[in-house]
C-alpha cells in the first residue's frame, strides 16, 4: 500500500465526521492523521521485523553451508546449498529422520484424538448435568488450572515406572486420555454454556439420555471450539520436551525435539547447518498450521483467554 | 434426532417444557423427582469418569505422594526411608545451588512478567488504533507465543545471542562491545527474558479483545471533560482493563515458573554458565533424574507450589483494591 491511499482514507473519515476539508483547520487534521497512520504502520512494521528476524534467519541459515556459519554474519547465504537438508534426513544416533518425525506424529496425533474426547465428556458434565458435588469439583478444575505441572512429575515418573510404561509413549498419551489439561475443558465448558438449552430440552423431552444429546446435539455444536482444541493440543505435545526427555530412553523412540537436543549437544560446534535445519523441520507442521488456520487460533485466544 | 428436536421447538410444547425447567424446590419431595435428580447424579459422573480418573490418579494422589516423598530419602530403588524436615532445612541451610536457583527463578518471574505484560499492551493499544491492516500484524505478533517454548526456538536464540550472532553483530555496529550473551553469566538471564518478552503476542492478543470491548462513549465523555491522552489511559484504559491484566499477571507468572526447555537447552542441561539458567524446574529435574535423589527433588517441587500458592493468593487478596468488574459480573 501506498501513503496516498492512507491520506485518502484519513480524508474519508475525517469527512464523515461532517468537517469541511477546505478550511485551513480541517486542512492540518487531515494532515495529521495521515501522519499518524504512517508513522503507525512504519513503528509496525519495525516490530514485525524485529519479532519475525529469528524465524526468517532460521529458514535462510538452513541454505548456508557449514564454513559459512560464524563467517558470513548476514543473512543471505553466499552460496546456497541443500546439503544439510539431505545430511539431516540420515538422522543422528543411528535413527533416520523420518523415524523421529514418525515418532512425533504418533504422540501428537494420539493426544489430540485423547484430548478432545475426554475434554468434551467431561466439559458436557460440568456445563448440561446437574449433579451432586458439581460445584466442588468445578472449582477442584478450575485450581489444576493454576498448578505447576512440575509438582507431579516425580510421583507420576514412579507411577510409569512401577507400570513397566518407561521408554513407551503411554506416560505421554495416557493422560491425555483423562482430561488432565485442564485449559482444554474449561474452554470447552464456557463454550457449551453459550449453547441455547432448547434443542437439549426438546430432545430430553422426546426420551433422549445424556449420551444422545452429548453426541447428537452437544458435539456438533461445539465443532468449531473442538478445532481450536484439537490444533493447540496438537502444538503443544509436538513441543513438548519435558515429557518425552522423562519417559523416553532409546533414540529409536525420540520425537523431534529430544533428536534436536542430540544435535545440540553432539554436534553444534561441527554441524551447524545440521542442527538449524533440524530445527527448522521440527518447526514446520507448527508454522503451517499456523499459517492455515491463524485466525481460529488467534480468535480462540482472543475469546477464550487461552495462552499459547 | 435434531428433526424431532427441531419439530418440538417448533411447535411449542410449552407446558411440558415448562415443568422441565422450573426446578422448584417443592419439586424434590416428589418421590419421581428425587429419582432424576439421582440419575442425573449418575449420568454426571459417568461423564467425568476419564477426568476423575485423571484428577485423582494423575493429580491429587500424586501430588500427596509427593508431599511424603519430600520427607523421605528416596532414589527410586530402595523404599523410600523417613527422614523429616532435613530436605527442607537443606534446601534453606546447606544448598547454595538452590539459593541461587530460587533468585534467579525470581528475578526472570518477577522482571520478565512486567516487562512481557507491558510490551503486550503497549503493542496491543497501537494495533488497537486502526482496525485496517492490523489483523496482520496481531497474527505475526502471536507466532512466537506458539512456538516460543520450543526446542528449535531455544537452538535458534542461542545462535542468535551468540559470540558474532546477528545479536551481537548489530550491538557492535552502534559500538556496543558486549560479546555473547548466551556464555556471559552476567548476560544469559536478560537472553532468557528477552525470549520471554518475544512471545509477547498471546498477552497480546487477549488485551486487545479487552481493549476493543471498552465502551467508545467513555472515551469520548472523558475527552469533554478536558482529559488528555495519559489521563484517559488512567482512568478508562486502565480501570476497564484490569480483569484482563488480572487474569494475564495471574497466567503470566505462573506460566513463567514453569520454563524449562528454553533453559534445558541454552545451556546444554547444565543450568550454566555459573548456574545463572539453572531454573527451579531444570534444577528439580537434574537432582530428581540425574542424581536419583527424589525426595529432595520433591521438596523442590513443594516449595515451587507454595511459593506459586503465595503469589496467586496475593493476587486474589490484592484483587479487590485494583480490579473493576463491570455491572454485568463477567
Amino acid at each position: 500500500m501506498t501513503t496516498s491511499s492512507f491520506s485518502q482514507n484519513a480524508l474519508v473519515q475525517v469527512e464523515n465526521q461532517v468537517v469541511d476539508p477546505t478550511t485551513p483547520r480541517a486542512r492540518r487534521k487531515v494532515k495529521r492523521r495521515t501522519w499518524q497512520t504512517v508513522i503507525w504502520f512504519v513503528v509496525l512494521l519495525a516490530i514485525t521485523a524485529v519479532v519475525l528476524y529469528p524465524l526468517v534467519w532460521l529458514l535462510f541459515s538452513t541454505f548456508k553451508p557449514n564454513s559459512e556459519f560464524g563467517q558470513n554474519v548476514g543473512l543471505i547465504p553466499n552460496n546456497p546449498t541443500i546439503d544439510n537438508y539431505i545430511k539431516v534426513m540420515e538422522g543422528i544416533a543411528g535413527v533416520p529422520m523420518w523415524r523421529f518425525f514418525t515418532n512425533s506424529l504418533i504422540i501428537a496425533v494420539g493426544s489430540v484424538i485423547g484430548t478432545v474426547l475426554s475434554s468434551a465428556l467431561a466439559a458436557y458434565a460440568f456445563a448440561r448435568i446437574q449433579f451432586k458435588g458439581l460445584g466442588i469439583l468445578f472449582a477442584a478444575m478450575i485450581g489444576t488450572l493454576l498448578l505447576p505441572f512440575h509438582v507431579v512429575i516425580i510421583p507420576q515418573y514412579i507411577l510409569f515406572n512401577n507400570l513397566g510404561m518407561i521408554d513407551t509413549f503411554w506416560p505421554l498419551l495416557l493422560p491425555k486420555f483423562l482430561a488432565t489439561e485442564a485449559f482444554f475443558v474449561f474452554l470447552l465448558v464456557q463454550f457449551i454454556r453459550q449453547m441455547p438449552r432448547d434443542m437439549d430440552e426438546a430432545a430430553r423431552i422426546d426420551g433422549a439420555g445424556h449420551v444422545r444429546i452429548f453426541w447428537s446435539i452437544i458435539l456438533p455444536l461445539i465443532k468449531p471450539a473442538l478445532i481450536t482444541c484439537a490444533i493447540f493440543a496438537f502444538i503443544w505435545a509436538w513441543n513438548d520436551f519435558l515429557g518425552p526427555l522423562l519417559y523416553l530412553t532409546s533414540p529409536g523412540n525420540y520425537p523431534l525435539p529430544i533428536a534436536l537436543r542430540l544435535y545440540n549437544d553432539q554436534t553444534s560446534s561441527s554441524d551447524y547447518g545440521a542442527t538449524v535445519t533440524a530445527s527448522f523441520i521440527a518447526l514446520l507442521p507448527v508454522l503451517l498450521f499456523f499459517l492455515v488456520f491463524q485466525r481460529f487460533l488467534v480468535d480462540g485466544v482472543a475469546t477464550q483467554g487461552l495462552k499459547g | 434426532m435434531s428433526t424431532t428436536a427441531t419439530r418440538v421447538i417448533v411447535t411449542g410444547d410449552q407446558p411440558r417444557r415448562a415443568l422441565l425447567r422450573g426446578r422448584r424446590p417443592e419439586d424434590l419431595d416428589r418421590p419421581g423427582q428425587r429419582a432424576r435428580l439421582r440419575k442425573e447424579t449418575l449420568s454426571g459422573y459417568g461423564f467425568l469418569v476419564p477426568w476423575l480418573v485423571g484428577f485423582f490418579g494423575l493429580t491429587i494422589v500424586p501430588m500427596m505422594y509427593s508431599l511424603y516423598l519430600s520427607f523421605t530419602r528416596y532414589n527410586i530403588f530402595q523404599p523410600p526411608q523417613w527422614i523429616g524436615f532435613d530436605n527442607y532445612v537443606r534446601l534453606f541451610t546447606n544448598d547454595p545451588a538452590f539459593i541461587q536457583s530460587a533468585q534467579i527463578t525470581l528475578i526472570y518471574v518477577l522482571v520478565g512478567t512486567p516487562i512481557t505484560l507491558t510490551a503486550a499492551l503497549i503493542v496491543a493499544m497501537l494495533l488497537n488504533y486502526r482496525d485496517k491492516g492490523a489483523g496482520f500484524f496481531r497474527s505475526s505478533f502471536y507466532a512466537p507465543s506458539l512456538i516460543g517454548g520450543s526446542v528449535s526456538v531455544a537452538i535458534v536464540w542461542r545462535a542468535m545471542f551468540a559470540a558474532d550472532g546477528p545479536v551481537d553483530n548489530s550491538l557492535s555496529f552502534f559500538g556496543i562491545e558486549l560479546g555473547g550473551w548466551i556464555g556471559n553469566p552476567s548476560l544469559v538471564l536478560p537472553a532468557m527474558i528477552l525470549l520471554a518478552v518475544w512471545q509477547f503476542g498471546a498477552t497480546m492478543v487477549i488485551f486487545l479483545a479487552g481493549l476493543k470491548q471498552i465502551p467508545k462513549e467513555l472515551y469520548e465523555a472523558a475527552e469533554v471533560d478536558g482529559a488528555n491522552a495519559f489521563h484517559r489511559f488512567r482512568a478508562v484504559t486502565i480501570p476497564m482493563l484490569s480483569p484482563v491484566i488480572f487474569f494475564n499477571l495471574l497466567l503470566g507468572l505462573i506460566g513463567a515458573f514453569q520454563v524449562f526447555a528454553s533453559a534445558y537447552i541454552i545451556s546444554n542441561g547444565s543450568g550454566g554458565p555459573a548456574g545463572m539458567t539453572n531454573f527451579i524446574t531444570l534444577y528439580l529435574y537434574k537432582r530428581g533424574f540425574s542424581d536419583g535423589q527424589m525426595g529432595y527433588a520433591a521438596a523442590i517441587a513443594w516449595v515451587l507450589l507454595v511459593v506459586v500458592a503465595i503469589i496467586a493468593f496475593i493476587l486474589f487478596r490484592t484483587q479487590r483494591s485494583w480490579v473493576h468488574y463491570s455491572g454485568d459480573n463477567r
